[in-house]
């Protein structure tokens, strides 16, 4: 089956991050397919490569960073959310003039029709958030 | 058309999981996860709400009820424990998701 996933809480202030990767990883394992992340609100401070959580505590970032990798996600976070809260890639950075960019691997700037894309060829929408 | 509802937030907290009943009809499920598992607990202030959603089937995500302490024992009858493959199935299973967040 083919899943959407949207995520719209950041690292470490809520458990809805947690939820959505560990259903995401369960969805994997079974067989089926995620056409699609996408990461709204607070959610698009899952993007940043600039955390350093302690070495015994889970890896939030990282780890969707290295399941993308490993099943091919497409991992998108919304740009309008991402200008307000400071992720930044190559193209935001030129675009309105910043001096650093910090959006972590495997993951990509992009708009809101990408979650409507994603409710439209998927066939369950899952949401995770507050 | 069956529709599975998902609830994570504490019956205590926000009323999504009474919205929820009132809205799921005979035949659906319903998920408790996260702080939602609250809602699976028996004797509680939401335990009647629960028990008397006729052809309405719970489920509660095992991880979350046992970061909260809750075990099998004070489980409310007829709450299903699932882990995340089963949350996965549920969510297949189901024509709809439908997330009361």
């Amino acid at each position: 089956m083919k899943f959407a996933i949207q995520v719209n809480e950041g690292p470490y202030q809520h458990q809805a991050t947690d939820s959505a990767y560990h259903f995401a990883k369960a969805a994997l394992d079974a067989g089926h397919e995620i056409m699609r992340v996408f990461f709204y609100h607070d959610g698009v401070n899952n993007g940043t490569n600039l955390t350093t959580p302690p070495q015994d505590d889970r890896n939030i970032v990282n780890r969707w960073s290295e399941l993308a990798k490993e099943h091919d996600l497409d991992m998108v976070v919304c740009v309008a959310a991402a200008q307000r809260r400071g992720i930044v890639d190559e193209g935001e950075m030129q675009r309105n003039g910043k001096d650093a960019q910090n959006i972590a691997d495997g993951f990509r700037i992009s708009g809101l029709g990408q979650l409507i894309e994603a409710g439209i060829q998927s066939e369950r929408l899952m949401v995770f958030g507050d | 058309m069956s529709t599975l509802h998902t609830v994570n937030k504490s019956p205590f907290e926000k009323n999504s999981l009474a919205d929820c009943l009132g809205y799921a009809k005979e035949g659906s499920a319903v998920l408790m996860y996260e702080d939602g598992v609250y809602g699976a607990m028996k004797g509680n202030a939401v335990a009647e709400k629960v028990a008397a959603a006729s052809g309405v089937k719970f489920y509660a995500l095992g991880s979350d009820l046992k970061a909260r302490g809750i075990s099998q024992e004070k489980l409310a009858e007829g709450i299903e424990v699932v882990d995340y493959a089963g949350f996965v199935k549920l969510a297949v299973e189901n024509d709809k998701v439908s997330a009361w967040v």
